[in-house]
């Protein structure tokens, strides 16, 4: 097994950075808007991303939740791990809500297409955006596509894209991983 | 750690202490789904249940219904009263006809002790046992112990005591070993004609005097006297039942603290509980209903992803 790095620490920053004033760009105060990472992975980088917005570009009213998609998946009894799911916490309404999804990886689609499905459990959303980290491309299995990307990366199947947060992982960074 | 150790869920008796860890973890996810304004998630839209009902059922069969509907499944109801049962047919028949219709998931409640393990040897689909005569309610106590693990922050180390008529209650049994097996110390209080010969054996203390058990507990589990299973006598009255066993505010205001009080249900009012402690802040019996309908999610849900494509 051998990896490579795709961005370091510094690299991870300012990608964050940039994202952030994308999504000020289109949302400004964020008081219609509201974020949810997508749990587990995603949770991360929403809360990395509301930490930005908050301390560095004072916007106060960031709302953040999580969605958990476990029981929204298309292949419960498919696989061979059974799926294990993960807490889900929406303190806000979403209805008439500008909704900003995030997840560090977006690869097959299939997850984004299982929050769509999961949001409207807390109501009718006003419109959905996605935001990820890294943009896995050649790979969709579905007609999905991000509205602000980190970094487009061509990986070939058999490679795994690996983001590592300091708050879990000691680092951050994102790795290409040959398996 | 992340699927059941068994493929049915017959009784508490056959699973192990991490199952139910993994049920409770599975059913907090499944409690916040049943309280979002959209209370349905799709896991198992491709699933089919059958809930076959040889002895009457209120709440376990509503709780049933509810939660497979939760979770999407395909529902069909059966009840014997209004079957070919009644004409002669065999519970293997009975099944195995439904089962043709490609049925994957049997949930049972069936007068006679043993029957859902019976089923288990004969027929390929999944089987929760929703009650089989005197012998368990898997479910039912793995709700109670949740609810005591949602009132207490934990079972391990609490006291229970569950009174009443142990003898002819698959919900006794079913409790003492998730109780047991969770870490509880439990007692069981009741006229000594209504507790099994024997019943220490399965690591559990007798107390007659229902005011040493209430002061020695943290939990009091109340069962209904169940007149249906009773072929004698068992006590002289049902006032005297009362008068000896029956849990009122009096009792509880003597007792130096303040303990929480289960009642599975159907309550006869006034018998085993009066009407104020029913209704009291120390009494969870509805939490425990609630609870039901996501423990039931988790159970089903747990076992259904092991049923193979």
């Amino acid at each position: 097994m051998s990896q490579k790095v795709l961005l370091n620490a510094v690299e991870v920053n300012i990608i964050l950075n940039r994202l952030a004033c994308q999504l000020i760009e289109n949302h400004e105060d964020f008081i219609d808007t509201v974020l949810i990472g997508i749990q587990p992975r995603g949770t991360f980088l929403a809360e990395r991303l509301k930490k930005l917005l908050v301390e560095e570009y004072n916007i106060e009213a960031v709302k953040l939740g999580y969605l958990d998609i476990t029981f929204y998946r298309d292949d419960f009894r498919r696989n061979e791990k059974i799926l294990e799911a993960n807490t889900t916490q929406i303190d806000f309404v979403v209805e008439n809500k500008k909704v900003v999804f995030i997840d560090d990886v977006l690869y097959t689609g299939r997850s984004i297409n299982a929050a769509l499905t999961a949001i409207q459990s807390f109501g009718r959303p006003l419109e959905i955006e996605l935001l990820c980290l890294i943009d896995r491309r050649f790979r969709r299995h579905l007609p999905i596509q991000p509205n602000y990307r980190g970094r487009q990366v061509d990986a070939i199947n058999e490679e795994k894209v690996k983001v590592s947060w300091v708050e879990n992982d000691g680092e951050d960074s994102v790795f290409v991983v040959n398996t | 750690m992340s699927e059941l150790s068994v493929n049915h869920l017959l009784g508490i008796k056959y699973i192990t202490k991490e199952d139910i860890d993994l049920i409770f973890k599975t059913a907090d996810h499944f409690k916040e789904v049943i309280n979002r304004p959209i209370k349905k998630v799709p896991s198992l839209r491709d699933i089919t249940i059958a809930n076959l009902f040889f002895e009457n059922s209120t709440r376990t069969k509503l709780s049933f219904e509810l939660a497979e509907k939760r979770l999407s499944a395909d529902v069909i109801n059966f009840s014997a009263a209004a079957s070919s049962v009644k004409k002669g047919e065999t519970l293997i028949d009975t099944v195995n006809n439904i089962l043709s219709m490609k049925v994957d998931m049997v949930v049972m409640r069936h007068p006679n002790p043993g029957a859902g393990i019976f089923l288990s040897k004969h027929i390929d689909a999944c089987i929760i046992n929703a009650g089989d005569g005197a012998h368990e309610h898997p479910t039912q106590a793995l709700l109670d112990s949740f609810s005591i693990r949602e009132r207490l922050g934990e079972v391990a180390g609490k006291k229970v005591v569950i009174v009443g008529d142990i003898l002819h209650s698959r919900v006794a049994l079913s409790n003492i070993y998730a109780l047991k097996l969770l870490g509880a110390t439990v007692k069981v209080c009741g006229p000594k004609t209504l507790i099994p010969k024997h019943i220490e054996s399965l690591g559990v203390e007798v107390e007659l005097d229902i005011r040493k058990a209430l002061q020695w507990c943290d939990v009091a589990n109340m069962l209904r006297v169940q007149n249906e299973r009773m072929d004698i006598s068992y006590f002289p009255s049902t006032r005297e039942y009362t008068q000896q066993y029956g849990v009122n505010k009096d009792i509880l205001q003597s007792l130096d603290k303040e303990i929480v009080i289960m009642h599975p249900g159907p309550i006869n009012r006034g018998v085993e509980i009066t009407s104020d402690v029913a209704d009291s802040g120390q009494a969870i019996i509805l939490d425990q209903v609630q609870n039901g309908v996501a423990i039931r999610m988790a159970v089903i849900y747990l076992l259904a992803s092991k049923i193979k494509q």
